[in-house]
């Protein structure tokens, strides 16, 4: 049974519609990242999963739980780790667990002990009795994480977890989810870094304008745009004469699918083809021919294409447009009760 | 599906219902003081505006002539009172500050995805926390107009002082966290608060008795919460204490002791229901 299922989700801001009709199901156990630019929505799903927000239409339902018919057993089972931390700068962090743990309504040694296990675990015994204020980013994401799995939720939601951080910090955070995955909690996060989602996830939904535009796991979706990519020069600046001549050579390989000239990159051919033996043809090819090959490089589609195939631009172009158009103060307004 | 809920149900049938909320309120109280311990500016500040009213205005009126005054009593008397509940009137007015700073933090989205038994914890903790900063602010006040030779009042006064103090914070209290969830950030709630601070003490009988002022401040003074509030206490420092004679000469009528007190309790019941729907709206 799915952990999470979301239904229909519809969320409006006003004129703005931040969810139109996203529904999702999260298997128990997976590892399920949640990709998209900035204002993609994802953060409105995970706050309506959360409890914060109540969508305007469709439902969503936790371990069966529907968030609006039993809100507290939904926050029960879930960790939920937000985007901007909010501390109180003036406790210190051990200060802010056990009031974590008081609001979870853990006994006392239960909470202790489990807060000892987290210091531990993710290594902030040097600084835990120091006040919240003084920490770095990295140790504050970190306290966030231990204070999301004090009461050893069955499900740990995290909003964009590592942005912003330093790499170590980062590859502790990596470390951790996948370790928690393997104890068989099921973790949703929310990212639109690609590497992130790539590196940790075994299942992913890329969102887009409020709805879910592919899902799957990584290697099926990149396997479903089909073909390998392969990049090749002839010479390191050829000209346009000389680049129709070699894309009919191209053309004519068994397993070349699609060839466009890239005009901007020196003439160079962007081939979609089917695997990696078309490679050894393509070499043979040109050679019979008299070309030769200054340079062929051959990659995997990657998570960008997929979001390039479903909405036809990349994700950085996506990111860039709504870069200048975020409203903060209105987003600040959101965020608010 | 009976796997993961059966691991929830267990969880919440493991604590009582009182319990749960005792142990939410008293850890999101025991923040507010562990926050007043490490940043104690407002506190004494808090106890040192009041006290300079005290020994300054004080001072500055001391050779007021005494048939100015009900019962030929001294100006630091009589002032006494005023300045006590405009202490816990001042108190209890920023009782919605942390709640605002925590809504535009987030922290309070951090306790909203908290299981919380009832979120009225979150108020409770407020509301207790700013009582006892309130009456120990007061007190301090006291105290100091005790040293001032301003007198003390007697056990069944000091009852009497206590009763109107809580019924004052509660009723303020009530409508600055109401303020806090009402505006939309902490710029405006100081202002509300800098703007009703200063007309409300002027506006009152703690400077200066109804008697002594024009009579449209005085129509504005009898209708003052906080004269209802002053009258009793500074009837407590009087002598014996009678609840039945007549405090307030308003320009509408008179009214002794009983009726102060039954304003200042309807005013506080009246405004509970008032803010409770909106703390309702916001917090659910």
């Amino acid at each position: 049974m799915p952990v999470i299922e979301l239904e229909d989700l519809v969320k409006s801001y006003g004129p703005v519609k931040a969810l139109n009709g996203l529904s999702l199901q999260v298997p128990q156990g997976s590892l399920f990242g949640l990709l998209g630019p900035n204002g993609a929505g994802k953060t409105t799903t995970l706050r309506i999963l959360c409890t914060l927000l109540e969508p305007d239409s469709g439902q969503a339902n936790v371990a069966g739980i529907n968030t609006l018919i039993d809100p507290r057993a939904v926050r029960r089972a879930i960790g939920y780790v937000a985007q901007e931390v909010a501390i109180d700068k003036i406790l210190s962090g051990r200060e802010l667990l056990n009031l974590q743990g008081d609001l979870y309504h853990l006994g006392k040694n239960d909470r202790d002990q489990r807060i000892e296990e987290l210091i531990s675990r993710l290594d902030m015994g040097n600084w835990i009795d120091r006040r919240c204020g003084s920490y770095s980013g990295g140790m504050r994401r970190r306290l966030d994480l231990a204070s999301g799995l004090l009461h050893k939720p069955q499900l740990l939601v995290l909003d964009e977890p590592t942005v912003g951080l330093d790499i170590e910090s980062r590859a502790a955070i990596w470390e951790l989810l996948r370790e928690l995955r393997r104890q068989g909690t099921t973790i949703l996060l929310s990212s639109h870094y690609l590497e992130e989602v790539e590196a940790l996830s075994d299942q992913i939904a890329i969102i887009d304008q409020g709805r879910v535009i592919a899902k799957g796991a990584p290697d099926y979706l990149k396997s479903q745009l089909g073909g390998d990519r392969v990049t090749l020069r002839v010479r390191e600046f050829s000209n346009a004469n000389e680049s129709e001549k070699v894309l009919k050579v191209v053309q004519s390989v068994e397993g070349v699918r699609k060839v466009v000239i890239n005009r901007a990159q020196g003439y160079s051919l962007n081939l979609v083809v089917d695997n990696e033996k078309v490679l050894t043809r393509l070499r043979d090819q040109l050679d019979k021919e008299q070309f030769g090959v200054f340079a062929m490089a051959h990659s995997r589609p990657s998570l960008d294409d997929v979001y390039l195939q479903a909405t036809g631009r990349t994700l950085m172009d996506a990111e860039l447009e709504v870069a200048g158009k975020r409203d903060m103060k209105l987003e600040t307004k959101k965020a608010m009760r | 599906m009976s796997s993961a809920t059966s691991i929830i149900t267990s969880s919440s049938s493991r604590q009582s219902a009182f319990s749960e909320l005792y142990q939410e309120t008293t850890a999101l109280t025991k923040r507010l003081f562990l926050q007043l311990f490490r940043r104690p500016s407002t506190l004494i500040a808090g106890i040192l505006q009041p006290l300079i009213w005290l020994v300054l205005f004080g001072a500055l009126f001391s050779n007021a002539p005494k048939d100015l005054l009900p019962g030929e009593m001294s100006y630091g008397r009589f002032l006494g009172a005023g300045v006590i509940v405009f202490t816990a009137f001042s108190g209890a007015l920023n009782a919605g500050l942390p709640v605002m700073f925590d809504r535009e933090f987030g922290f309070l989205n951090r306790l909203l995805v908290a299981p919380l038994r009832s979120r009225s914890s979150i108020v409770f903790a407020s509301v207790i926390y700013i009582t006892v900063i309130s009456l120990l602010q007061s007190l301090a006040i006291m105290g100091t107009a005790f040293l001032l030779g301003y007198g003390w009042p007697g056990p069944a006064g000091l009852l009497l002082v206590l009763v109107t103090l809580l019924l004052l914070v509660f009723a303020v209290t009530a409508l600055s966290l109401g303020l806090a969830f009402a505006l939309p950030g902490h710029i405006e709630l100081i202002a509300v608060i800098f703007v009703a601070n200063l007309p409300l003490l002027f506006a009152s009988t703690a400077l200066a008795p109804i008697s002594f002022m024009p009579s449209w401040l005085g129509w504005l003074a009898a209708v003052n919460p906080l004269t209802f509030a002053i009258e009793p206490i500074r009837a407590a420092y009087a002598g014996p204490l009678d609840l039945g004679i007549i405090l307030i000469h308003a320009p509408y009528g008179d009214l002794n002791g009983f009726g102060c007190l039954s304003v200042l309790m309807a005013l506080t019941i009246g405004l509970f229901f008032l803010i409770s729907p909106l703390l309702n709206r916001k917090l659910t």
